[in-house]
């Protein structure tokens, strides 16, 4: 437990697929030879309500699997933004969505601030893969995986005839970070 | 060379049914067991097997006792509230000695509760939740590895003692996937049911040899005619009221797993040669144990895990072996204190035996076992 463990969070309402996001990120690791534990929390709803999901990342194994205070946060509604970046770890990064607001007392040097929701639905068209724009977006900025390992995991969790739309939406979450951006915020995971 | 996935563990009790033989399934969807159905729907017509979803839980244990009568390996999985529902007929397959696996992904209740929050509160209804004496055997898993192996003994054991088995699982480990390298499938060990077919011998169905426990069964529809039923019954497998025939009938049942607790029960025992301090816990709960142990270790102290992998009947014999060393019990479960009561009836008052219990849908962590450790501990007992 401890500093081994890179632990992260992503927040949003039921629907916009973060579940699936924490999956594809933990199906990347488990590629690149990482320990990885994903898990969940959401309520009885099929859409909206929180829907919550959490990703640790370690070399050693993972045992307690829950998430206390992330390295990293994702989040794609205010409230979700508002609620969990008040229990953040020390540098943690926050990726959200910018026509979110900046909630008071987070370290605006460690937020992300991009366009996923209309990046989804304008750049690449269909704003159901705001989630895989996410984590196109979320990799360039951590440089957790090559590239490759991150598509292949994608592969894993869509359905067939959809790997165009969805290369496409990885590239472009890819796009909203700046070389300065990764330059700043890239992990590695211990 | 086996290979790393990234597996749920809803996802691994269906791979080791499937395993393990598992060619029946019915059940009603619920969270947090769903991918399970779902799962099952998926995987048994690749094997030649069927899956049905039935229109209630009463009726899914009921499919799943008639498929297990006819010969087929067969599984179902719910929650609480249709673990509740099941109850009855669980207690038809104790009678009657229809081998069965019921999954039960608890989620905090009572009642419809939170669905997608963890919790144990179902290890006493697992031994008791059925009425009248009948023998249980339950099983509960930590991780997705464990779920996987653990689901092929829970059919073998069902196999062996023709009895219905309990996989107690918890929406922390049922929901939650990590990399998992799955043992390869020719190093598994699958047992099958003991039948017998028109034995010129002995045609009665529920026949025992003496200094046996288990009935050979006979497949209904293979060309065997007899009967089941959840009355006391003869060896002919027909109702009888005779309170001698009762009794021996039921110390038999009660005797294939208290006669066998060294078979059926297995025990993970972490840092526990020298320990002064023992954790008990179980399924999910063991994730938190686990780190609270190893962060205790490094500061010195003396505590170690003694987790029932087998949960009922509690591994008393084992735990018993430990007492002389120990100082401190903490037992933590996500419930208000149920297997609480089984180590306190182990331990007869020996030494202090604590509790950290959580009923609230949240999930008990390292640091809330490390300051109960310390709050109370034997450090800051003087």
């Amino acid at each position: 437990m401890g500093d081994t463990r890179y632990e992260m969070r992503f927040a949003g309402s039921g629907g916009q697929g973060v579940i699936l996001a924490s999956v594809i990120l933990a199906e990347a690791a488990v590629i690149a030879g990482l320990h990885a534990v994903q898990s969940q929390a959401y309520g009885p709803e099929a859409r909206g309500g929180v829907s919550r999901a959490e990703t640790i990342l370690s070399r050693g194994r993972i045992w307690f699997s829950k998430v206390s205070r992330p390295d990293f946060l994702l989040a794609l509604t205010q409230a979700s933004l508002d609620a969990y970046s008040q229990t953040l770890a020390e540098n943690a990064v926050v990726l959200f969505d910018d026509s979110l607001s900046m909630p008071a007392g987070l370290d605006a040097s460690r937020a992300i601030a991009v366009p996923v929701l209309k990046c989804a639905k304008e750049t690449v068209g269909k704003a159901f893969t705001a989630n895989i724009v996410a984590v196109g977006a979320i990799n360039a900025a951590l440089r957790l995986f090559d590239d490759e390992t991150l598509l292949e995991a994608v592969r894993r969790h869509i359905p067939a005839g959809t790997e165009e739309i969805n290369r496409k939406a990885l590239e472009a979450g890819a796009a909203l970070i700046t070389p300065e951006q990764t330059a700043a915020f890239a992990v590695q995971i211990g | 060379m086996p290979k790393t996935v990234l597996m749920q563990g809803n996802e691994a009790a269906v791979e080791g049914a499937v395993a393990a033989g598992m060619r029946f399934f019915a059940g009603y969807p619920i969270t947090p067991s769903t991918e399970i159905a779902e799962g099952c729907a998926l995987r048994l017509p690749q094997e030649g097997g069927k899956f049905i979803q039935m229109e209630d839980e009463i009726s899914s244990i009921a499919a799943v006792l008639g498929a297990s009568a006819a010969g087929m390996k067969a599984m179902t999985a719910t929650s609480g509230p249709g673990f509740s529902l099941m109850q009855e007929n669980i207690g038809y397959g104790a009678m009657a000695e229809i081998p069965c696996v019921i999954v039960d992904v608890q989620r905090s209740g009572p009642s419809t509760g939170l669905p997608t929050s963890p919790s144990q509160g179902d290890y006493m209804q697992a031994r008791w939740g059925t009425h009248g004496d009948h023998p249980v055997i339950a099983l509960s898993p930590a991780t997705v590895r464990e779920t996987y192996t653990l689901i092929i003994r829970a059919f073998n054991l069902s196999e062996k003692y023709r009895t219905p088995v309990i996989f107690l699982m918890d929406e922390i480990v049922g929901h939650m996937r990590e990399d998992v390298e799955l043992p390869d499938p020719s190093t598994l060990k699958i047992n099958q049911r003991k039948m017998s077919f028109h034995d010129g011998a002995n045609k009665q169905c529920y026949f025992v040899p003496d200094g046996q426990f288990v009935p050979a069964m006979k497949p209904f529809g293979q060309g065997e005619r007899y009967n089941i039923t959840g009355l006391a019954h003869d060896e002919s497998g027909f109702p009888v009221n005779s309170s001698e025939i009762a009794g021996k009938l039921v110390g038999r049942l009660l005797d294939k797993v208290e006669k066998n607790v060294d078979d059926i029960c297995r025990v993970e025992e972490v840092e526990m040669d020298d320990a002064e301090t023992a954790i008990v816990c179980f399924g999910g709960t063991t994730r938190a144990v686990m780190d609270a142990v190893a962060a205790a270790r490094e500061a010195g102290e003396k505590v170690g895990m003694f987790r029932p992998i087998t949960v009922w009947p509690f591994p008393e014999k084992a735990l018993r072996a430990r007492l002389p060393r120990l100082k401190r019990i903490l037992t933590v479960e996500h419930n208000h204190g149920q297997m609480l009561l089984e180590v306190q009836r182990i331990v007869g008052g020996a030494l202090s035996v604590d509790f950290l219990g959580r009923i609230d849908g949240t999930v008990i962590s390292p640091a809330d076992i490390l300051a109960k450790l310390r709050e109370e501990g034997p450090s800051h007992a003087e």
